[in-house]
């Protein structure tokens, strides 16, 4: 029970987000409408996403300081959730422009920055799955993770800034930014961001765990 | 260190020099690139439009440039890089493939740039700023470019590899470049894009940051 708190903590809080997300009341902008709902499914994937691979990263340099694998599994686990949260993000967000600015895709740089970071790590995956070795794969991994990282944060916080985005809050758009985002609108996103990324976490862990027993079994096996 | 580098920089020109077939390969793939953008676009010179010219220009470079670094961890067998790694100190080994890699595709950026001059037309207004976006886009792109040949080279160094995980680390470095150098065509002011010089420079240093902090972990390997 002691180390299961923030399970049941992170299902509370989606629970709540669902309920209150969808039902309470929101504040009418023009253009937004109801549709500023998707500030609690749609935004927090991408708060989600980045903070579990801030947590990805942390797990790569730890297993670089100290060649254990039991890191590299969290650190490889930890970005395929958050590879989830962003494909997850990115469809959200498409079903989302698609009323809001009656387009798909409109070239949006928030929106472009967001598929080259999919792109980035899809290319992770495919580095790991074409090294054999596990020790190799868990140390070349870690390394591009970090890289890609680095890579990936001044995309995503400096390019959107310089040229006018369509997001709400960008370019004179109506939105959430400081002086909209109503405080009934905070009580229910602060919470979404922590439930998903709670979500994601435990997602994460049981799949570590599975991966910790297969590679025990393997190894089993081996020395049988 | 500096002796160090400099000994290996000299090392690296000695050995491109002495196999010239790869240099002049990469070079004569700029310059076939170009005639084939100028064939497929039946243009005549000066028919493109800016915009065109622009990113033709960028992304030819940028193909080139992933072709020339992509060998740069591979035209030495393991033996010699064995010895490497007992003699020299990793960081030393980056920053010389760096160096060197920075003047290889600035040559490649240059040479495109007088045959796209002569064949296309030259519709750059402000040289200098040009010349300078040149050289920052130069140093991103070795940057970045040196370091993922790097991890290619440890995962059988596959083309496609070497594409996949290059052509997204290196997009904001592009996409900057791409637009100080639309300014440079259009002679805008320096002052336009001063910001955008000094996020470049950003860019460039945490890459190269990341890649000198990471590339002893990667050589150990």
């Amino acid at each position: 029970m002691r180390q299961n708190w923030w399970k049941i903590l992170g299902v509370a809080l989606l629970l709540y987000t669902l309920i209150a997300g969808l039902l309470m009341d929101v504040p009418r902008l023009p253009i937004l409408n109801e549709t500023i709902r998707a500030l609690h499914f749609h935004v927090t994937m991408w708060f989600g996403m980045i903070l579990l691979l801030i947590v990805s990263v942390y797990y790569s340099v730890k297993f670089l300081r100290t060649n254990d694998l039991n890191y590299d599994d969290l650190a490889v686990e930890f970005a395929n959730i958050a590879i989830v949260f962003g494909v997850l993000g990115i469809a959200t967000g498409m079903l989302w422009a698609q009323f809001a600015w009656g387009d798909y895709w409109s070239g949006d740089p928030k929106q472009n920055a967001a598929a080259i970071g999919i792109l980035m790590y899809f290319a992770y995956l495919i580095l790991r799955n074409s090294l054999i070795d596990n020790h190799q794969r868990a140390r070349i991994g870690a390394i591009y993770n970090i890289f890609a990282f680095a890579a990936f944060i001044p995309l995503i916080f400096v390019l959107p800034r310089l040229t006018d985005s369509l997001h709400p809050g960008n370019g004179g758009n109506p939105g959430f930014n400081a002086y909209d985002l109503d405080s009934k609108l905070r009580m229910v996103f602060y919470p979404a961001i922590i439930g998903w990324t709670l979500f994601g976490a435990w997602i994460a862990t049981l799949r570590v765990r599975s991966r910790r027993i297969n590679r025990e079994m393997e190894d089993h096996f081996l020395n049988s | 260190m500096l002796k160090q580098i400099s000994v290996l920089i000299r090392k690296e020109l000695t050995l491109e020099w002495r196999q010239k077939f790869a240099l002049n390969g990469i070079l004569l793939y700029v310059v076939s690139a170009v005639f084939i953008t100028y064939l497929s676009f039946g243009a005549r010179s000066g028919a493109l439009s800016i915009p065109t010219w622009n990113s033709l220009y960028w992304i030819i470079i940028l193909f080139s440039a992933v072709n020339a670094v992509a060998k740069s961890f591979v035209q030495e067998h393991q033996g010699r890089q064995l010895y490497y790694y007992m003699i020299a100190s990793p960081e030393a080994i980056i920053l010389s493939k760096i160096i060197y890699n920075t003047g290889l595709t600035l040559i490649l950026a240059l040479l495109g740039y007088g045959v796209f001059s002569m064949i296309l037309g030259n519709p750059v207004q402000d040289h200098g700023l040009f010349l300078l976006n040149l050289i920052l886009g130069a140093m991103g792109f070795s940057a970045s470019l040196t370091m993922v040949s790097g991890i290619a080279s440890k995962a059988g160094n596959n083309a496609t590899l070497m594409a996949i995980l290059s052509f997204p680390v290196i997009i904001p470095i592009l996409l900057m470049a791409i637009r100080i150098s639309k300014n440079a065509l259009d002679g805008l002011d320096w002052s336009v894009s001063g910001d955008k010089l000094l996020s470049l420079l950003a860019i460039n240093a945490i890459v190269g940051a990341t890649a000198y902090i990471l590339f002893p972990y990667l050589w150990r390997s």
